[in-house]
């Protein structure tokens, strides 16, 4: 990895939920440093505060406490046109239910972000084309997210995320809805991706799967990072599971 | 609206500005409204037909009371004797006055319930949107657009429809007589007027659903079907 400088910096960010009047704590206090261009991926079992956490990266949600920077800028003190600049530009999502908007066709999905961003509509369509190729969905240009398979949706859901060649990507358990052949792709893609690209990929996974293309992997359990281990330290644990 | 400031991303020290913008021009707004309306059309014409009815009975209302006036206007001793019977009062009676109000109001209480549902139904699809960098305002936008597409649609053939019966129902009464001292203009204004009404009822209708929309934070609408 060239020039490896921080690109997220998350320090001290608890959240605490409301839910009636019990409080629960979702996060406990994370600190983490996310650099430009790694594969990195959150592992921890069901509720141990991934989503909540990317939430907080994605700019979609605040912290009760503590900060999240992105290229060293604090996220809470961007107004509403920032935040919207930043989702736009900054940030690409991938959801674990694709959100594709169901009445657009997948191009137009993938132009979407780029008409945001004020990118002319033939140069929109031009890019939208070459994503959609780029992610191997050759002549679905047209078709309407209902008439795609899951993991094709998926696919259309990777193109956009890339649309405005975001810095970063976040992947909410990008293959959760998936069967594991066509999960196994889609990590193939998004791994492939981050190399060629130079994105910084960030997923949230059950999946130890993903394990492997992971440049880093970071161990949440309870709201609380337990451990970050690199993929060297990793192929050990993976070696674990697999035998268990 | 393509704002242009400084963005918080760039180096401080560079001399040319990021193009801070996030646009929506009008032409794509109204593509992406047409395309909704298109694909939930049955819920739509439901919304239209409500809007359709209200406005049809108040043109219909109102060109009535053009043709009556028109009449009674005209002098003649055995067409007014006619009106007299019918218990015609100058300026309409009270009571046809509240029930068109009647109606409107209920017309604007089921788009604005229509129009909530929509927005509960679009939740997940504006929630992506602002993942994507939509602003408020260009949810909103969407909203008011398909509204007023409604509503032109609805005003218009309510309008028609009302004008129709109610030169009809006015010939059956009075024959020919009915639209030969109908003037033009009064017929256009009650036209014209019905459609303003019918117009901005959708307007008003979608008024707060939209609003609900737009403030919407992309999380909460992540979080719903979990
Ligand atoms: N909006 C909310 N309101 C109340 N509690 C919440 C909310 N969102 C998350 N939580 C709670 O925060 C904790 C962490 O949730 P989170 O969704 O971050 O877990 P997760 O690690 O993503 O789990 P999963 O792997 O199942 O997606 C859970 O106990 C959850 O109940
Ligand atoms: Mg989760």
């Amino acid at each position: 990895m060239p020039d490896t400088h921080t690109i997220v910096r998350v320090t001290g960010v608890t959240k605490n939920f409301k839910l009636g009047s019990t409080n629960v704590q979702a996060l406990k206090g994370v600190d983490l440093e996310i650099y430009a261009g790694e594969y990195l991926s959150i592992m921890g079992p069901s509720g141990s505060g991934k989503s909540t956490l990317f939430n907080m990266i994605g700019g979609l949600d605040k912290p009760t406490e503590g900060k999240v920077f992105i290229d060293e800028v604090d996220i809470a003190q961007l107004d509403a046109f920032e935040l919207a600049w930043l989702r736009n530009r900054k940030i690409g999502y991938i959801f674990q239910t694709f959100n594709l908007i169901q009445v657009m066709t997948a191009l137009e999905n993938i132009t979407l972000p780029m008409i945001f961003a004020g990118v002319h509509n033939d140069a929109a369509v031009k890019k939208g084309i070459e994503l959609l190729d780029l992610v191997g969905l050759h002549k679905r240009y047209n078709h309407k997210p209902q008439e795609l398979s899951g993991g094709q949706q998926q696919r259309v859901a990777i193109a956009r995320s890339l649309a405005n060649d975001p810095a970063i990507i976040l992947a909410d358990e990008p293959t959760g809805n998936l069967d594991l052949s066509t999960g196994e792709e889609i990590i193939k893609l998004m791994s492939a991706l981050s190399k060629e690209r130079g994105v910084t990929i960030i997923t949230a996974t059950h999946d130890y799967k993903m394990l492997n293309a992971s440049d880093r992997v970071v161990w949440i359990e309870d709201g609380l990072v337990k451990k970050v281990e690199n993929r060297d330290q990793l192929n050990i644990d993976v070696g674990c599971i697999r035998m268990a | 609206m393509a704002q242009k400031k400084r963005i918080p991303f760039q180096d401080p020290d560079s001399e040319t500005d990021i193009v801070a913008q996030v646009v929506l021009p009008f032409d794509k707004s109204l593509e992406i409204s047409i395309k909704s309306i298109k694909s939930r059309f049955l819920r739509n014409m439901v919304t239209v037909t409500s809007l359709i009815l209200a406005v049809s009975f108040l043109a219909y209302i109102l060109i009535g009371s053009d043709i009556t006036n028109g009449i009674y206007g005209s002098g003649q001793p055995d067409l007014m004797k006619m009106l007299e019977k019918s218990g015609y009062q100058v300026g309409g009676s009270a009571k046809e006055r509240w029930i068109v109000i009647l109606s409107l109001l209920v017309c604007t209480v089921g788009i604005i319930n229509a129009q909530l549902m929509a927005v509960t139904e679009r939740f997940r699809e504006i929630g992506t949107m602002k993942c994507l960098g939509a602003l408020d305002s260009f949810v909103l936008r969407l909203f008011v657009l398909e509204a007023s597409m409604q509503g032109v649609v609805g005003s218009l053939l309510g309008a028609l429809a009302g004008g129709v019966i109610a030169i009809l129902l006015g010939m059956l009464r009075f024959g020919f007589d009915a639209i030969k001292f109908l003037p033009l203009s009064d017929i256009g204004i009650s036209v014209l007027y019905s459609i303003g009404v019918g117009f901005g009822l959708s307007l008003v209708g979608v008024f707060y659903p939209a609003l609900i929309a737009a403030k919407m934070r992309p999380i909460e609408a992540m979080r719903v079907e979990e």
